[in-house]
């Protein structure tokens, strides 16, 4: 049986930015566990020389002409920022002093 | 007959003899969406004036005959994940609630130009994660065969709609059976093209390399139709193939007899519930009698598809879902929060559902350090071998027949507990996205009252063979005809 504990829980919320209380990550510890523990299941299968899935449809690039054409404007594309200053979309400081 | 109850065919008949208007048609739907959707709840939004509007146009142009369309004029609802400029696009979560894209997605710019009247958009599990349409962050959709009952997922509220006859055709998006199962559950017919045949810009994407969008019809025939007018290259969607669209309708009627149907070992096993068994060897029965070899033939790897699609559908939405920031767009939090990271983490937890969470935590947990060897890469390398099943199995045969589910649909409530049983309910329809290759659902008995589907699977490329094959048995059968008692 995998384990998964409360600190690695905690941990990979923080990874895709989710705030999550003692209580859920003890729940989600549970949940996880069972889970994993189901896809552990691939170890049974011999992969030695075989190469990963990287594509499904087409194997090449797919490339083109770089040229301007026409795009979204500015005031359509603000249209859905929380907020936004001066045409920018406005968010606390990222960088800087703390 | 009821105009809500045409086919496709039939409606562009009344519609081109102007025995009937589109505006006549697109009011019959309405109509019958406030009837009967407060007992469904299919719909998350209806955009009614948006649908008059395009159905006067859509009228206007029959009158002149100009650019008429198989689709000029006939009304249709969209899975709330693919975007519609000016009308609300979901994902049936609360962090896209009130999101009103500027941008129209490709398959609803080339519905709108073949003539196409949208009705609204239809729920779904949210940013379909889910098998039954209850992680829908807004109310679950009833099966309308047993309103105790679930239509299935992801496409719930689309499988419900056709189900109902809440519109003549609908849109649905496939990245692990999403189509297939609720038509099964539903009782209605639908596809998953191959994977790049048709244009996922605009999708709000959960897998970008599972996800594909397909039409939920009454038959076989609408379907091909439908997949006509959505499919073919997009210069905004690389991963569209260049090939040009087949007119499937064309060579829909072409005999089956000789070709060969593959009966693949493994998705016969215990655990199917017998009804289900039965309506399958029926199934199989009336393509001998058309003529049809049957072989059976082995897909050694299906026991493990299911680990290999949640895996990487979970490393790939962890990634895909990180847009989802309060920033730009959507739902955002930003009261007392000290750095832009709050308002991710304050959005992120009151916007998200707890599926979501789930997934996109077990994605992160996948792909990080000292994981990524022993989860993402080795469910990579499976993938490449459930791809190599399929390719041996049709070196022997045309095509495949397997069930969409090994029971019918199950009550609300009965797997929300545990989310590893909800995910077993996906087992025979997970292994095709991987692959890539394309799969038709259609309905093919009942069970306890209950729908039963079945699925034909088909090369790459090659849904040609998958609308003539399931014609062919709509043909001499009714199961598609039949309609849940409303």
């Amino acid at each position: 049986m995998s384990t998964i504990d409360t600190k690695t829980v905690k941990h990979v919320a923080y990874l895709v930015r989710l705030g999550i209380s003692e209580e859920e990550a003890q729940k989600f510890s549970v949940q996880f566990s069972s889970i994993i523990d189901y896809f552990n299941m691939l170890n049974e299968v011999d992969t030695e020389n075989v190469p990963p899935a990287s594509d499904i449809a087409n194997a090449e690039n797919v490339l083109r002409e770089d040229v301007v054409q026409p795009s979204m404007s500015r005031e359509e594309f603000l249209k859905n920022a929380p907020q936004s200053e001066r045409g920018y979309v406005k968010v606390p400081t990222v960088l800087g002093e703390e | 007959m009821q105009p809500t109850n045409l086919t496709i065919r039939e409606a562009h008949e009344l519609l081109t003899s102007k025995k009937l208007s589109s505006v006549e048609l697109t009011q019959a739907f309405l109509q019958r969406i406030r009837e009967i959707d407060p007992k469904i709840k299919a719909y998350v939004t209806v955009s009614e004036e948006l649908a008059l509007e395009q159905a006067r146009k859509a009228d206007e142009r029959i009158a002149k005959g100009e650019n008429v369309t198989p689709l000029t004029g006939i009304p249709f609802s969209m899975k709330d994940c693919i975007s519609t400029r000016s009308v609300r696009t979901t994902c049936s979560s609360k962090i896209l609630e009130n999101y009103i894209p500027q941008y129209n997605a490709t398959v609803t710019d080339k519905l709108a130009q073949a003539g196409a009247v949208l009705l609204g958009k239809t729920n779904m599990d949210e940013f379909g994660m889910g098998s039954s349409c209850e992680n829908s962050a807004f109310f679950n959709t009833h099966n309308p065969w047993d309103l105790e009952r679930v239509p299935g997922g992801s496409s719930g509220g689309s499988a419900a709609a056709m189900s109902a006859s809440l519109a003549a055709f609908t849109i649905g998006e496939d990245t692990g059976g999403s189509v297939r199962m609720p038509a099964g559950f539903c009782g209605v017919t639908g596809i998953k093209p191959t994977y790049g045949r048709v244009s996922r810009y605009g999708l709000i994407a959960l897998v970008s390399s599972f996800d594909s969008i397909g039409p939920m019809t009454r038959d076989a025939h609408d379907c091909a139709t439908v997949l006509e007018h959505i499919a073919g290259h997009d210069p905004l969607d690389s991963t569209t193939y260049q090939s040009p669209v087949p007119s499937y309708t064309q060579h829909i009627n072409k005999p089956v007899k000789g070709m060969k149907l593959g009966i693949p070992k493994e998705y016969f096993v215990a655990g199917m519930e017998a009804g289900v068994e039965s309506a399958m060897q029926e199934a199989i029965r009336t393509y001998e009698k058309l003529g049809m070899e049957i072989h059976e033939v082995s897909l050694p790897h299906t026991k493990y598809a299911l680990p290999v699609y949640y895996l990487l559908l979970f490393a790939e939405a962890s990634a895909n879902l990180a847009r989802m920031d309060g920033t730009r767009f959507g739902l955002s939090i930003s009261e007392n929060a000290k750095d832009v990271i709050d308002i991710y983490l304050q959005t992120r937890r009151a916007g998200f559902g707890d599926e979501v969470k789930r997934r996109i935590m077990l994605g992160a947990y996948a792909l990080s350090a000292g994981y990524y060897d022993a989860y993402y890469l080795k469910a990579q390398k499976v993938r490449t071998l459930l791809r190599q099943d399929f390719e041996t199995a049709f070196s022997k045969v045309d095509i495949l027949l397997a069930p969409t589910s090994p029971t019918t649909a199950f009550k609300l409530g009965e797997k929300t507990s545990d989310p590893l049983e909800m995910y077993l309910s996906d087992i025979y329809v997970v292994a095709t996205n991987p692959a890539g290759v394309p799969a038709i659902a259609l309905p093919c008995g009942f069970s306890k009252d209950m729908p039963v589907g079945m699925q034909l699977i088909g090369k790459h490329l090659d849904e040609q063979t998958l609308f003539q094959v399931a014609h062919a048995y709509q043909q001499v059968t009714d199961w598609h005809k039949q309609k849940p008692p409303l």
